[in-house]
């Protein structure tokens, strides 16, 4: 049975039971702290780090889509000014340590995010899209004609001068997934810690109705740009951690609008208004092509022709399988897996 | 000055094509509330089929009938699989549905009628041809004319014909129309086959210019511009607003440009709906019930 309170809509600020919440806090720190012992580099750079920091990225864009009711589909654009003022700050400003870059590349991203969020004060709705949109266009324009940014180089890339935290080299695959699933664990702290307070709270009246939320005293316009900037802020870190983190070079490009869409994808497959659900989200978002190659070298698909052809028999799988959630799973993955625990529950409950 | 002017004109004429794409946008927000990204693939899908059937040897006449009943089947077919499994659902999911269903539709098209450019001659010459002391394309009069013709055709079928007012109908208030036994899902049939004509000619417009290519696609991303100035529920919003952000464009990045390092144009249309936003946020024609705080 579930009431308006616990639909995805409005989230109950449901608080599990303190010394559980402990315990599975340690245990999954143990776990990621672990990862690195149990999987080879392969997987680490290629599959973990990526789905880490995508989810990051989707953490980012479910607190404003999620949690305070407003779209952007330019979140790609918030990534690439966190990449390129990483990359300025390491290279203009060396003495500064890596995780007081990370900070300040966030707060760029933030105000840029607080920028392009001042439409939201009149309007909202898809009509936000054109805004954000205009964000995405604009900053790769901009990181692409002004080549001060990256450093005049020729290629207009930018790499990671130096990873590395008080003389540890961050380089290896090892280094960088430790870079990111600890920077990634304090975000999420930092996330959750919002998305239970007051400020947490206020975004969801206003998403719920904001007019009831302005008549309680809520300040709608700050809270609204508030929710910009704090989304931009994580989304400005996932994307220095794709740049440096993963990828290692990048250009303006890496972060295009199909990487926008990617997020969005991210958000609504996961699961709106949720934490972990995004994890899920990029899971699927990095696992599937990867799945979807593995699956054409074991079946053979050669009378399809070039390589060309099958990428575009992926696209076709891939667009059937995001409707097919859309349609199955309306509250996303994270709500399949809720179902799923709370359908084993009862049993356990009877055998113990 | 007559540089100004031809740079004003031929922005115009770019902005004519803009709004033959987003016409075919208003279509199905009309009537079923949906921001249809999968827009722009259908518009490479029935490119790409037009030309490939043409390369086969098929007269262009029968290609484009073909296309056209191509273009219907997949109307219906989305309004099945995608659209009725998700009626109710808020705007968003359906526009990531329609976001799925643009991969879908560019893969079979890429699949099936490959990858390459295919160069599409329509038979009109592009040839300058002077009016009142400046030069104009002759491609973009006739383009003009033929979008000025789908026009004019939409808008007879609107306000004319029995089908046109159901649609208003489930436009203006989708639960009345209902009541009064006007059947949605064949309503969204029709939306769709349209828009689907729309985007064949749309597509060939485009095709003839640039090429009919995997970027076809992309000028769906120019018509969200577009809709914002004009509307989105408004046809006449949709060609004024192409117009404007055609013309503007086109004047920013020979005026702009040059200071700040050259093209504006992949950005400038946004910036200036923002702006349009801020003044007027249900476009220049558009229903004033758009969202707003």
């Amino acid at each position: 049975m579930t009431t308006l309170q616990e639909s995805a809509l409005s989230k109950p600020l449901r608080q599990p039971a303190f010394g559980v919440g402990i315990l599975a806090v340690g245990a999954g720190l143990i776990a990621a702290f672990a990862v690195p012992v149990l999987a080879d580099d392969y997987w680490l750079s290629s599959i973990i780090i990526p789905t880490v920091i995508m989810g990051l990225a989707g953490i980012g864009l479910n607190l404003l889509m999620g949690y305070t009711g407003l779209v952007s589909i330019g979140s790609a654009a918030f990534m690439s000014i966190g990449a390129f003022s990483t990359y300025n700050l390491l290279l203009r400003a060396p003495f500064l340590p890596l995780p007081i870059v990370l900070i300040l590349a966030g707060l760029i991203a933030a105000i840029a995010g607080v920028i392009f969020g001042l439409p939201s004060l009149r309007i909202k709705g898809f009509y936000l899209g054109a805004s954000t949109l205009g964000a995405q266009f604009f900053f790769e324009w901009l990181f692409t004609n002004f080549s001060w940014f990256s450093n005049d180089s020729q290629s207009l890339t930018i790499s990671a001068p130096r990873l590395q935290i008080l003389d540890y080299d961050l380089q290896s695959a090892t280094g960088r997934y430790y870079l990111v699933i600890a920077t990634t664990a304090l975000l999420i702290a930092l996330a959750f810690a919002i998305v239970k307070s007051r400020v947490g709270r206020e975004w969801m009246a206003i998403r719920d109705m904001d007019v009831a939320a302005s008549v309680i005293g809520i300040r709608v316009a700050r809270r609204k740009l508030l929710s910009f900037g704090i989304s931009s802020f994580f989304l400005g870190i996932a994307g220095a951690l794709w740049a440096f983190g993963y990828l290692g070079t990048s250009d303006a490009h890496a972060f295009n609008l199909d990487k926008s869409f990617q997020i969005l994808f991210i958000v609504i497959i996961g699961g709106v208004a949720t934490i972990f659900g995004n994890f899920l989200g990029a899971a699927f978002i990095v696992l599937t092509p990867i799945l979807l190659d593995r699956l054409s070298l074991i079946i053979d698909l050669s009378f399809l022709g070039d390589q060309g052809a099958l990428a575009n028999l992926q696209h076709i799988i891939f667009g059937t399988i995001i409707i097919v959630l859309l349609i199955k799973e309306p509250d996303g993955l994270s709500s399949l897996i809720k179902r799923g625990v709370e359908a084993l529950r009862p049993r356990a409950r009877s055998s113990g | 000055m007559s540089y100004f002017l031809e740079t004003l004109v031929s922005g115009l004429f770019a902005g004519v094509m803009y709004s033959l794409v987003a016409i075919g946008f208003v279509l199905i927000y009309k009537a079923s509330g949906v921001f249809n990204f999968a827009q722009g693939a259908m518009l490479l899908f029935s490119a790409l089929t037009v030309v490939t059937l043409t390369e086969k040897g098929m007269p262009f006449a029968l290609a484009f009938i073909v296309t056209s009943f191509v273009m219907v089947v997949m109307a219906i077919l989305i309004e099945w699989l995608v659209l009725r499994p998700l009626r109710n659902r808020d705007p968003l999911t359906l526009f990531m549905a329609t976001l799925g269903l643009s991969y879908v539709i560019e893969g079979f098209a890429q699949l099936l009628m490959g990858m390459d450019v295919h160069m599409l001659d329509l038979g009109i010459p592009d040839v300058a041809v002077q009016v009142g002391g400046i030069y104009v394309s002759q491609f973009d009069i006739i383009a003009s004319l033929i979008a000025l013709t789908l026009v004019a055709t939409l808008a007879i079928a609107f306000n004319k014909t029995r089908m046109g007012i159901s649609l208003r109908a489930v436009a203006a208030d989708t639960l009345a129309a209902q009541s009064i036994g006007i059947r949605l899902p064949v309503i969204w049939r029709i939306v769709w086959s349209v828009a689907g004509i729309v985007a064949l000619v749309a597509g060939l417009v485009w095709g003839s210019r640039q090429g009919v290519q995997y970027s076809l696609s992309l000028v769906t991303l120019k018509a969200l511009p577009v809709l914002i100035i004009g509307g989105f529920s408004s046809i006449p919003g949709a060609i004024a607003g192409g117009l404007l952000v055609g013309a503007t464009e086109a004047l920013a990045d020979i005026y702009i440009g040059p200071l700040v390092n050259g093209s504006v144009s992949t950005w400038f249309a946004y910036i200036l709906a923002v702006g349009f936003l801020l003044a007027r946020p249900a476009g220049l024609f558009g229903d004033r019930e758009i969202e707003r705080v």
